[in-house]
């Protein structure tokens, strides 16, 4: 008789510690604001990145065509966004489909709430992810434009960004971050768009044709003020981009701001004293063009290494990426504000050295390279880099040769002569 | 009535517009130039690719003045733009059929 209460009271007991078990297992997950703040602010970093590139594009083409050129990146603000609110979001990082694409479960947000979403990041309301993501999708495509300045059709240019974004960006988002992406299964590392961002975009750059009179006409930059206060700009926001990459206000996102400083300042030495030894003088375009070579060639390693590998880093991309630009005169393409070699070329050598230098020290939750005794990390890098730019290449070619055929991608001879500005806006930048 | 044409280094301007105003001369014109003649331009470089310069900015003066000016006109020129180097520039002089000054409607060497 006497047992039949201690049974109960043991069945209780194990009742209650069940529950207990239970909640202490799984908490829901708890917004932290110091998160939630950095990731927001690194959004607005980035979203300023957008204007800082039109800048730094625009001081380098010619007064005919400084709006035409602004307005390319500017307009991707209105553009990609809407892409990305409306279904974007959802093929990058919503629910995966063939380690390839994600579905549409999230087209219009629906179902990205101001709760966290833990697969991605568990400490910031949802929205606040996306909203940074958005940005990235922004400032990507804009880069590209600075392959075909001056001469690129503003109406098939609308048309472009909504293609290349649905075709080319989304879906490398979703192979390189998104939960089920190929790329991230295998153990790619690629922090903050390496491979999404910089290859994507200097790989597309190799298609549309050079400018009227290249070669032969002198087409300097026409005011580098705005370049260099461009560069300002997106070297300050990148600091967002990397840093706002760690989802997380603490030591990664610290260990990231550190080590793209350190990039920056290195390669725009490196390029700087690069182009002194070859061409005899350091010129301000030149620092300015090797410090945003060290940051993109930073980007995919900023939240892997540390310090002295980011030096190094750093140093070889300014002389890296000088070489890379030099032999465009060489194979004769007209890429014209240097997309390949800066984006292209350094975030290549960026990603591989991901599979140099990263290290579980720095980052846990990323992978040991070759000079921390593991060298398959390498292969891995490589083989990510070599399917971004073969895919990017052959869907960016097939995007552009559509819009040839159907809306033509130049303008004018006439309207190339008279500048993009007057012909494709009806404005003009200046009037002295 | 003469027409002189005077290019010469931009940062010459002011000297020869005082000295050509302490002769008398009491108006010009200028307008900014580039030009060359034997003086080489030089060469620029963007990212790797090279820009020759040929053209260099220049100033033009353009006045009007009397026959009987012109020597002295000429002389203050010479002496006020002149630094010995290459690029100071050249004086052209070439006949005028009429001048007229628009507020007054005086016509020939009054309204000079």
């Amino acid at each position: 008789m006497k047992k039949i209460p201690v049974l109960s009271l043991l069945i209780s007991l194990f009742l209650a510690g069940a529950a207990f078990a239970q909640t202490a297992a799984s908490p829901p997950p708890k917004v932290d604001s110091g998160d939630t703040s950095w990731l927001l602010i690194s959004a607005a970093l980035v979203m300023l990145m957008t204007p800082g590139l039109a800048l730094f594009y625009g001081g380098m083409v010619r007064t005919k065509n400084v709006l035409g050129t602004i307005m390319y990146s500017f307009i991707a603000l209105g553009v990609i966004t809407v892409q990305w609110i409306l279904y974007g979001y959802s093929l990058a990082f919503g629910p995966d489909i063939g380690h390839v694409i994600g579905n549409l479960k999230w087209a219009g947000l629906s179902g990205v709430g101001l709760d966290p979403f833990p697969g991605y990041a568990a400490t910031v309301p949802h929205q606040a992810f996306m909203i940074f993501q958005m940005m990235f999708a922004v400032i990507t495509p804009a880069l590209i434009t600075g392959a075909f300045a001056e001469r690129f059709k503003f109406k098939t240019y609308l048309v472009f960004l909504i293609l290349w974004a649905t075709f080319v960006y989304d879906p490398l988002a979703h192979w390189v971050w998104g939960i089920g992406g190929w790329i991230r299964d295998l153990g790619g590392l690629d922090f903050a768009g390496g491979l999404v961002v910089h290859i994507s975009a200097g790989v597309a750059a190799l298609v549309v044709g050079k400018r009227k009179g290249y070669g032969d006409e002198l087409m300097p930059p026409h005011n580098l003020t705005m370049t260099l206060l461009g560069a300002g700009i997106l070297w300050f926001g990148w600091f967002g981009f990397n840093g706002g990459s760690a989802v997380a206000s603490g030591a990664l996102a610290t260990s990231a701001f550190v080590v793209t400083q350190i990039s920056a300042a290195t390669a725009a030495l490196s390029w700087m004293i690069a182009e002194w030894a070859y061409k005899g003088n350091p010129t301000v375009l030149g620092a300015a063009s090797g410090a945003v070579a060290g940051l993109a060639t930073i980007t995919p390693a900023s939240g892997f290494v540390g310090p002295l590998a980011a030096i190094i880093i750093g140093l070889v991309a300014g002389a890296l990426c000088y070489y890379a630009i030099n032999l465009k005169n060489k194979f004769g393409y007209d890429d014209s504000l240097d997309v390949v070699g800066v984006h292209g070329v350094g975030s290549t050598w960026g990603v591989l050295a991901t599979g140099l230098f990263a290290s579980k020290a720095i980052n846990a939750a990323g992978n040991n390279g070759l000079f921390f005794g593991n060298p398959s990390l390498l292969g891995i890098q490589a083989l990510s880099i070599l399917s971004v730019w073969i895919y990017s290449f052959a869907m960016t070619f097939i995007i552009l040769k559509v819009l040839d055929w159907t809306m033509g991608l130049r303008v004018s001879e006439d309207q190339e002569i008279s500048g993009l500005d007057i012909s494709q806006h009806g404005e003009a930048g200046y009037s002295f | 009535m003469k027409k002189i044409e005077a290019i010469i280094k931009p940062f010459k301007v002011e000297d020869v517009k005082h000295a050509l105003t302490k002769i008398g001369v009491q108006g010009m014109t200028i307008t900014e130039v580039k030009g060359f003649g034997r003086q080489k331009g030089h060469t620029e470089v963007y990212r790797g690719a090279e820009y020759k310069i040929d053209f260099l900015p220049k100033v033009k003066i353009e006045l009007i003045t009397t026959d009987n000016m012109v020597p002295q006109v000429i002389e203050t020129i010479e002496r006020s733009a002149k630094t010995g180097k290459i690029g100071d520039g050249k004086i052209f002089i070439s006949p005028v059929e009429e001048v007229i000054r628009i507020r007054t409607g005086e016509h020939g060497k009054d309204a000079i």
